[in-house]
Formats: C-alpha cells, structure tokens, sequence
C-alpha cells in the first residue's frame, strides 16, 4: 500500500492502470479528459497492455467497448454529460447484452445553456438504463469503487454493466490524499476475466445481439431485471472481501449520527461530506440531526433506506438534478417510492433541489435546509413542491408572483 | 417450432450459441412472391445458389433440384440474378 495525491480522475486513472483492462475506448469530454489523458500516458509508457482505441465520438466509444467486451476482453471507458447522452442507445445495449462494462463517469451538467461543472443531470437519466450505478464521495471511494466494480460487473450471477461517478471538478479535478493498494492485491482481487461466451471463441461459435420479438423479448428484459436483483443481493459480498483487502468497509448506504437522528438529510456524492461537516457543528447546538449517503444508487438500497429512516421525524432529501414534470426530483422520487406502503409512508420528506451546473453548496446553505427541517418537524407543514436551494429569486418569488399576477 | 422457454431458461444477454439454429425459425411464411423454375431452362450455373440470403436453394449432385420453401422469404434475388439468355426462374404471387 501507498499513498498518493491525486484528483478524482487520476484516482479512477490509477485504479485502470491497476485493472490494466484489455480495451479502452475512449473520446474527451470535459471534465473526463483529464481521466484519459492520464490513462493515455500508462499506455504510451508501457505500464499496461490496453489497446487503447481513439474513436470519433462516445457513440464510437461505447460501441467500440461493447464490440471489445463481446469479443471477450475486459474493456472500459469513461465519460461525462454530453458524451454519455451521446452514449445512450449503447448504454442499453451494453445492459441488455450483459456486458460487464465499468465505465467512470464524471458527473457533469446536461446541455442546454452549456456549461460543464458538476450537477447529476447525466447520470441521473440513465438510472434506468440497466447499468449499476455507485456514487464516490472522494477520491479514495473513486479508487476504491473503480476496483470493486469490475468484481461486480464480471460476477456471473450479475453481468451488468457499471458505472462509477464522481462530481465533476468538486472531486474530479481536487487533489486528495489517497491510499493506493500494492499491484499484485489489486491483480489477484479482480482476478482474470473469462467470460463464458467470447465472440472470438471460433471453436464455439455464438451470435451476440440477434433480432428477439413478441416470443423472447420480454423474457431477457425479466431475466435482465433479475440480474440487478442479484445485484442487490451480491454486492455486499464483494465490498466484504475488499474491505479484507483494503481496511475500507463499503457500504450500500452510509449512516452519519443517525442512530437517534430526528432530522435526517439524504445525499449522493461529494455533497455527503459538506453534510457530515455541518451534523458535527449542529450536534455541538444540541440538534438532532443525521445525514445518509447513497453510494449504490441503482440497485436501489430499499431495505437500508427503511432500516436507517426508521426512528426519522423528518427527512430532506438532496437532489442535484431535476425531474422536469415530475412531482420531485429523481433521488427524492426513490425515497418516497421506497417508504409507500410501509409504516413509514406519512414521514414528511422535503426535497432539495440544489447545486445545478456546479452550483456551490455551502455549509450555510445546508444548515438553513437543516433549519427549515426542525421547523417542519415542529409546525408540521410539509411543502409539496421541491424547494430549490440557492439559486436567485426564489425567496421573493411568491411575493412577485401575487404583485403581477404572473401565471406560472 | 420447440416449446417456448422460461426467462430462466435462456442464455444469458439473449446470446444464441446452437450455431445454425435459424433453421428451426419458419420464414416462408412471409413471403408475398415465390420462385418457381422452369428446369428445361435452367443450365445449373448456380448464380442463384451464390446470391441466396437465406441459403434457400436446393442443389443435389451440382444440380439445381428446387426451393426451400420453409426458409425462402420470396426476395426475388435468384430470378433477378438468373442469366437473361435462359430466365428459368420467375416470381409469382404466392396467393391468387
């Protein structure tokens, strides 16, 4: 074991020079590029055996990695935003192919205005596109996931594609302190990768990808869904046998003060941590808060979600993306799915819409969301609508809105 | 057509790995014109056996024998590649 300073990319660059996959495919994106272009030197410099494909868009990138994965090769790629919404008729392929694909994605805002810092639009979309999902809080958790993931991904009971995200700049491009395990730990953890079916195996000859209508179609997508049941079940597994190998125990959801947590607050990614930060100073005023952390996103963590919520009054739950049209935003949608129906289903949940397009999320942006939770936990009025946090004009907007009668 | 399997049942990723089970699928149905061939006409040159897509050409002993109509989709690529000079197979619809 060592111990690096790296940014989220070169930790994620790191734990592929470590997998040392077969085939990359890839094509730069802001914030990914920085991934690649280190991922690039390990390939001119002899450190691993990866053909490396340049391709002319992430259609291509994918595509390429999918054709690889088929073939029998360990293959990855990683992205951001535009190049995963380019990625998206792939990104079903991949899953409905059960390619066991692990793909970095640095989460970045979605087109239209352009920008390119970090929010969830991207992934957020594809939650249902039959890939695993992991959050990465840090660098450390984006080193980390990355390894676990290609055990995940090539599990046979699974055989779904992965992807692994970090905020884009807030943890991709920071530099942290991260401890990397020694070459050879890394190689027999993963150990090889040998698919049972290989496009290459001229000896037994298989089609991948072949036309299925009304009689078949529907059984492979159930058998795919099974797939991320299985998920569900195994991946505690595998985060078991590398916490053996590394001291770093995962879990699927990470509970902060939470056990007698009246106000509990609900996050993904580097967020997680500005919340954790900010518990540790609410404590110290005699609040009762606590914060949770989704790390694997998709399969949703139902059980652990139920299991830490249990003894909540109140419950926020942070959303860096927004679900237009829906009555909340994605994440806050699966909490409240989650609780329907069970003896949680009248918790009051407020969702928070915040940090789009790179937005900073401060310390005192959370604590007034923890304020307005005590006094929803006291008043008992539960606004109905997403709340949306630090963005200009939204604390005199319903005054205006009642002065010039503006219709929406 | 087999009895149809279970979603448990299946290759994973709807791999087929029986090479050449295609056969076992019956895509004669979908034809709207079938080949017929007039052997007086026909000197075996076998044009129509390379240009099949769907390996629906019977040929016994380097003689085109006839059809098969199971798996021919009615296409038209084996009349339209039969040399002018003899014709010896013409499209006709499959149903008056």
């Amino acid at each position: 074991m060592k111990i690096m300073a790296l940014t989220g990319n070169e930790a994620a660059a790191e734990a592929m020079r470590q997998i040392n996959p077969d085939v990359v495919a890839a094509y730069p994106i802001t914030p990914q590029t920085e991934l690649m272009h280190k991922f690039a030197e390990f390939v001119a410099d002899g450190l691993v055996d990866t053909e490396m494909v340049l391709v002319e868009s992430e259609h291509s990138a994918l595509s390429a990695t999918v054709g690889a994965s088929a073939a029998g090769a360990r293959a990855m790629t990683a992205t951001s935003a535009q190049g995963l919404a380019l990625m998206w008729e792939i990104l079903y392929i991949a899953a409905g192919l059960r390619l066991p694909i692990v793909m970095p994605v640095i989460n970045r805002a979605l087109s239209a205005p352009i920008n390119i810092h970090g929010d969830h639009s991207d992934t957020m979309g594809a939650r249902d596109s039959g890939w695993i999902q992991i959050f990465s809080e840090n660098s450390q958790e984006v080193y980390d996931n990355t390894i676990i993931a290609i055990r995940i991904a090539e599990h046979p009971d699974i055989l779904l594609p992965v992807m692994i995200t970090m905020d884009g700049f807030i943890i991709s491009h920071t530099m942290e302190r991260v401890e990397v395990l020694d070459d050879d730990v890394v190689k027999s953890f993963i150990g090889e990768y040998n698919p049972s079916y290989k496009l290459l195996d001229i000896k037994n000859p298989i089609t991948v990808g072949p036309l299925d209508l009304q009689d078949y179609y529907f059984e492979h997508k159930r058998a795919q869904a099974e797939a991320m049941e299985n998920a569900y079940k195994l991946i505690k597994e595998i985060d078991e046998e590398y916490s053996k190998i590394s001291g770093r125990r995962y879990k699927y959801v990470e509970p902060y003060e939470i056990d007698d947590a009246e106000i509990v607050l609900i996050s993904l990614g580097s967020t997680a941590g500005t919340i954790k930060e900010v518990i540790d100073e609410l404590r110290l005023k005699g609040m009762k808060v606590g914060g949770l952390k989704i790390r694997v996103y998709r399969p949703f963590p139902r059980e652990e979600i139920k299991e830490f919520l249990s003894n909540a009054l109140v419950v926020g739950v942070m959303d860096r993306s927004i679900a237009f049209g829906a009555t909340c935003g994605p994440v806050c949608l699966d909490i409240k799915a989650t609780l329907q129906g069970t003896k949680l289903s009248n918790l009051p949940i407020v969702d928070y819409i915040y940090g789009l397009g790179g937005r900073d999320i401060t310390p005192r942006d959370i604590e007034k969301i923890f304020g307005e939770l005590e006094r929803i936990k006291i008043l008992g009025e539960v606004p109905n609508l997403p709340r949306y946090i630090g963005v200009r004009g939204e604390e005199d907007y319903p005054e205006i809105r009642s002065k010039f009668k503006i219709k929406n | 057509m087999s009895e149809l399997k279970k979603w448990f049942e299946l290759p994973v990723g709807a791999v087929i790995d029986e090479p050449g089970n295609a056969i076992r699928y019956k895509t004669g149905s979908w034809r709207t014109f079938k080949p017929i061939l007039d052997k007086s006409k026909c000197n075996d040159c076998l044009i129509c056996w390379i240009y099949c897509p769907d390996n629906s050409i019977i040929v016994q002993d380097g003689k085109l024998v006839g059809f098969d109509y199971d798996h021919c989709k009615g296409c038209g690529i084996c009349a339209e590649v039969c040399p002018d000079k003899s014709k010896a197979i013409t499209m006709v619809l499959e149903y008056d």
